[in-house]
């Protein structure tokens, strides 16, 4: 139903490796050598666990996002206050002016 | 009875009768929030100020000739929920000086009913915890056992309730946040229909599974804060938009007529002779009352953890990406944004936070996406249908609460220990059911008694069933009676034991 | 010229494939394949979650809100019109509009960026497939497949300081503005199937007049609400497999667009002659040199780890109002070229001029259908009524000129009732509101006048008046004969005919 990732079972994921280092790269959290040997191996253990379920068949079985069905939730195009900038500023670590500032952007940093 | 003993309903009836008014109820509870959350640890944030604006508006309003529903009933409100001019902190360092500039939907309709914010109750860091034992800021401690637990992650809003420090404590259930804390403080803990309490102002931990819901002593109190937070909500596109039927009008004392279905797979044997006693001669109580017991059986409940822990773990790797030291909470400045995002989610977010949203961002990552995340939806398909064919035969399910009573600080190191503290109450969050822990008797140790809960479960929308259900059986038994708050609790601070 | 002649051989100094010469004239034997993805900011009252404003400019962070700026707690709430813009979107290029859609979340971090994920969507758009159907400056009608369009939210905007010219490269620090964040944003995406620059902008130009028509975007490059990137490969003519591509970003305008790609397209000619392999890669397009530069090596694969955004619900588009938007639908701007172009043999900068003007078009319609006249009826809205419109500051469909007062004119016209010269002055009275041409004509008796004897009274009364003039075109100076008309038509007050004028003027002069 995604084709965003290759079809793989689970059997086949229990024996890779997590690669805790692409991970945390791109959830940006910095993780000490330390973090990086507790983790991958909570995680690993984790994964064993969670692991049951490839157990079960679900093929014909369709995927729940939300367990109340609901449709066409939307609203009037409709403009209703904003927050003032004070108060929005006020909560910048760092603002510059009207503007919140952050350090250097590395060119295509997403 | 003292003031601050005083149950939700009986304060907003004698506010409304003019009998009290709601400052006095706020300065005695205030009052004992002073004297024990020192050594309790309840609230991250005492709110005083407001506290007294707050009531005195509603006696004004008493005085006007308005009949509030929740006049002068004092709150806890959990640090996960935004009341503007507050600090929200979820119990993170990442968040630990923000002040929100917003009031969330569920505490206005609070405020709007009369009922006083006494203050910022402490959790679990993002609600992610069963013990309350992850909060970044603050240790909250049993308030029948100070060497204890108070379960999580609402654990400083069960705390609270139990200690009279509220009497309604707003709670957040995922897993069972709102259930497992209330069974280890000895109170009522109830999770409404996913989407029945708009989540509009609840800081996200897993999207389709949170639900706001209240603790509080008694069943009565529950259905009263239920019935003022509940209905269709236009700022949470996932909020229900469908007739409410009032609870708390409802409420009976029998179960003459109802079915209630023991599961099979969750025969309680397993959990030890003293526990198995407690839930056998709970399930027998029920009958007492005129129910009906039979046996469902939920075969894939079993797999509710493992589903639980792929989906919840990746709608937070998600959510928790705007905590990034660019709008607001913590920065950890770094020579490039970059360096920054990652040197302030390292020291902002506490080990339990960081381990979910890296086992969520791989679910979730290039490859494991089918394997992991799309097969749990799938596997949360199969665990609703278990819960539509027993609702068949049955009108209610009842079973634990959590896998234990409330276990001594410190003593589950290993994180999967804890997730196995929600093995119970899992299987219905994923299917969005309503569900409630009421205290059903307690086990000894260590010649202290600890409190259990029951838990009862319906189905989606019956919230009415299940709140008369539970009241009935609270009435016939009055286990909460039986709380004895721990001595230590009121003695003379000897050291700042956090 | 020949392949081996052309420009674009090795160390040729202006390599020109791809330019706009060697488009028309020489052949090259590279073609190139070119698709684009257009973001184009929708027009709507609010933002696409939140209640904010959704306009542009403003005073930096005053259009912000708990939902757009992500705090904590915060949820979206999809925007009713929005959805509708990206319905008719879809019918406009004739594109399917699937049952079923809902909205992803796209999961990356960065700073203009509130939530740190966007919401988009990813395998179930609002729109799938269509085609846009374009033209050339020469009226060539061309067209290239959609492969879908999909709504998501914009971000906020940067501003780079530190490096002198607000370049990010070099920079020491951002400054971020969030009133943009979260204006609803829709991506089309197209299929490789433009060829060249002059493709590429037709292609542009279709969609900026349709979404402008459609009244879905104002579709304003200056302001950003149009902004587009372009895959670029070549392959040799007549291959089946595509090259490999380079990604052109940072094109501000439709003229860097043109520029850009035929730069682009040199580039790649280059290296590949030369023996050199083109990489894949993100290029951007520098304004000043002309040129395309590295702005990502590696093209490192993203992994945005999309998933159902759970705090939204899926969009469920029925099909009564599917039939409601595409029965309000107006003729479209292709189709419409098309019409005027080919059918009605408009000149391609007329029948250009009435599409990009939907009101004027619309006018110019009414005024073909009372008249059955396109040429006239185009001579006139363009010429005489638009001049004046333009004088006054009055559109022409607004004036007191009706369609019909047109037609009227062209039939008085047609009919030789009256001259040129009589339908320009009474365009002029009737667009100071005097009515119906026909009536004025009869009211003042400016009917044309062919009677020989009145023709003869007046050309006698010239002649006798102007000795000297007939005595030059005696002498040979024949051009005096335009002045001598011109007398007569004077005298007759205009009404004479013209070639009647001509004609006997001939006769008594020799
Ligand atoms: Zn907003």
């Amino acid at each position: 139903m995604n084709s965003q990732s290759t079809k793989r079972s689970i059997l086949s994921l229990s024996s890779d490796k997590i690669d805790i280092r692409y991970v945390a790269k791109l959830a940006r959290i910095a993780l000490t050598d330390d973090e990086v040997q507790r983790f991958g191996q909570q995680l690993g253990d984790l994964l064993e666990h969670v692991n049951v379920i490839s157990k079960l068949d679900t093929d014909s079985i369709p995927a729940t996002a939300q367990v109340v069905e609901s449709r066409n939730v939307e609203r009037e195009d409709e403009v209703r206050p904003c927050l003032d900038r004070k108060t929005v500023l006020s909560m910048a670590p760092q603002a510059q002016g009207s503007f919140f500032r952050v350090p250097r952007i590395i060119a295509e940093d997403g | 009875m003292s003031t601050v003993e005083r149950s939700g309903v009986d304060v907003a009836r004698a506010v409304n009768a003019r009998e009290i008014s709601a400052r006095e109820v706020t300065d005695a509870t205030l009052g004992q929030i002073d004297a024990v959350d020192e050594r309790l640890g309840a609230y991250l944030t005492r709110l005083h100020d407001m506290a007294r604006a707050a009531a005195d508006r509603v006696d004004a309003r008493i005085a006007g000739g308005e009949k509030l529903a929740m006049a002068g009933v004092p709150v806890a409100v959990k640090d996960n929920m935004c009341l503007a001019g507050t600090r929200t902190t979820c119990g993170s360092k990442i968040l630990e000086n923000w002040i929100a500039p917003y009031t969330g939907t569920a505490v206005q309709r609070i405020l709007d009913a009369g009922g006083i914010p006494v203050g910022k109750s402490n959790m679990d860091e993002f609600a992610m915890g069963s013990s309350c034992e992850n909060s970044a800021l603050l240790q909250t401690r049993n308030p029948l056992d100070l060497s204890r637990v108070p379960g999580g992650s609402s654990g400083g809003s069960a705390a609270a309730v139990s200690a009279h420090l509220a009497a309604v404590g707003l709670g957040s259930d995922t897993g069972g946040s709102i259930r497992e804390p209330g069974a280890f403080c000895g109170v009522v803990g109830f999770k409404p229909t996913y989407g029945r309490v708009s989540r509009y102002g609840l800081i996200a931990f897993a999207s389709s599974l949170d639900q706001i819901g209240p603790l509080t002593r008694t069943v009565e109190d529950a259905a009263l804060a239920y019935d003022v937070m509940a209905g269709y909500d236009p700022m949470d596109s996932t909020s229900i938009d469908r007739p409410l039927e009032p609870t708390f009008s409802a409420l009976r004392d029998d179960l003459r007529g109802k079915r209630i279905g023991i599961v099979k797979e969750f025969e309680t044997g397993k959990l030890g002779a003293a526990i198995d006693a407690v839930y056998k001669q709970a399930y027998r109580d029920l009958e007492k009352l005129g129910a009906e017991l039979i046996e469902v059986s939920l075969p894939t409940a079993d797999y509710g953890l493992a589903t639980y822990y792929l989906i919840a773990p990746a709608e937070c790797s998600s959510n928790l990406a705007r905590f990034d030291g660019v709008r607001y909470g913590l920065r950890v400045e770094g020579n490039d944004v970059g360096e920054m995002y990652e040197a302030t989610r390292a020291a902002g977010f506490g080990p339990e936070v960081k381990r979910r949203i890296l086992i969520g961002t791989y679910a979730l990552s290039s490859g494991y996406y089918d394997a992991y995340y799309v097969k749990a939806q799938k596997v949360r398909t199969l665990i609703g249908d278990d819960f539509k064919k027993a609702f068949a035969t049955c009108d209610l399910i009842a079973c634990p609460a959590a896998s234990s009573p409330a276990f001594v600080s410190g003593a589950k190191s290993d994180p999967y220990s804890m997730y196995l503290m929600d093995y119970y109450t899992i299987p219905m969050s994923l299917a969005g059911l309503p569900a409630l822990s009421v205290p059903c008797g307690s086990v000894s140790v260590e010649g202290k008694s600890v409190p259990m809960g029951l838990q009862l479960c319906a189905p989606i929308f019956a919230e009415r069933e299940l709140l008369s259900a539970a009241h009935a059986y609270e009435k016939a038994t009055m286990h909460y009676k039986n709380n004895k708050l721990d001595v230590s609790l009121h003695r003379a601070p000897t050291g700042n034991l956090v | 010229m020949s392949n081996i002649e052309s420009a674009h051989a090795v160390g040729g100094p202006q390599p020109s494939a791809g330019g706009r010469g060697a488009e028309g004239a020489a052949p090259s034997k590279w073609e190139a394949v070119i698709g684009i993805e257009c973001h184009v900011e929708l027009k709507t009252n609010s933002k696409m979650f939140c209640g904010c404003a959704n306009e542009f400019g403003g005073e930096p962070n005053t259009k912000v809100c708990p939902v757009c700026l992500a705090l904590p707690g915060a949820l979206p709430v999809a925007n009713r019109v929005a959805i509708e813009h990206m319905i008719a979107a879809g019918l406009a290029f004739d594109a399917q509009i699937p049952e079923f859609s809902k909205f992803d979340r796209k999961n990356y971090f960065y700073p203009d960026m509130p939530k740190d994920y966007q919401i988009s969507q990813f395998d179930m758009p609002l729109t799938q497939g269509g085609v846009v159907r374009y033209w050339l400056e020469d009226g060539t009608m061309k067209e290239c497949r959609l492969t879908r369009i999909h709504l998501e939210e914009d971000t906020g905007k940067s501003t780079h300081s530190g490096s002198g010219d607000g370049r990010i490269a070099g920079s020491s620090h951002s400054l971020i503005d969030f009133n943009r964040a979260g204006v609803p944003l829709m991506e089309c995406v197209s299929e490789p199937e433009i060829h060249n620059a002059d493709e590429a902008v037709g292609y542009l130009e279709a969609l900026k007049r349709t979404f402008v028509q459609l009244g879905v975007s104002d579709v304003k490059m200056e302001e950003g609400s149009l902004r587009c990137d372009a895959n670029v490969s070549i392959r040799p003519v007549g291959a089946k497999e595509l090259g490999t591509k380079a990604e052109i970003k940072n094109m501000n305008s439709f003229r860097s667009v043109h520029r850009a790609i035929e730069s682009e397209i040199a580039r790649q000619i280059e290296i590949v002659e030369s023996g050199g392999r083109v990489v894949q890669e993100t290029r951007g397009w520098d304004e000043v040199t002309g040129t395309t530069h590295t702005m990502r090596s590696k093209e490192q694969a993203h992994d945005y780890r999309y998933f159902p955004d759970p705090d939204l619900v899926p969009v469920e588009v029925d099909r009564a109002t599917v039939e409601r938007i595409r029965k309000d639908m107006p003729e479209l701007p292709p189709a419409r070229f098309a019409r005027y172009h080919c059918e009605f043999k408009l000149s391609v900068a007329q029948a250009t001029q009435l599409v990009e003007n939907a009101p004027l078009a619309e006018y110019f319609d009414a005024c073909v259908n009372a008249s059955k006249n396109a040429q006239q009826s185009v001579n006139f809205v363009l010429g005489d009524l638009s001049r004046l419109a333009n004088e006054s500051d009055t559109p022409v469909y607004e004036s007191p000129v009706k369609p019909q007062h047109v037609a009227e004119l062209i039939t008085l016209v047609e009919s030789n009732t009256i001259n040129s010269k009589i339908a320009k002055e009474l365009v002029g009275r009737m667009w100071k509101g005097e009515g119906a041409p026909k009536s004025i004509v009869e009211k003042e008796g400016l009917a044309q006048t062919s009677d020989p004897g009145a023709i003869d009274g007046f050309i006698d009364g010239v002649l006798a008046a102007n000795e000297k003039s007939v005595a030059d075109y005696k002498g040979g100076k024949t051009n005096v004969m335009g002045f001598l008309v011109g007398q007569v038509m004077k005298a007759s007050r205009g009404k004479a005919n013209p070639a009647l004028v001509q004609e006997r003027m001939k006769e008594k002069l020799t």
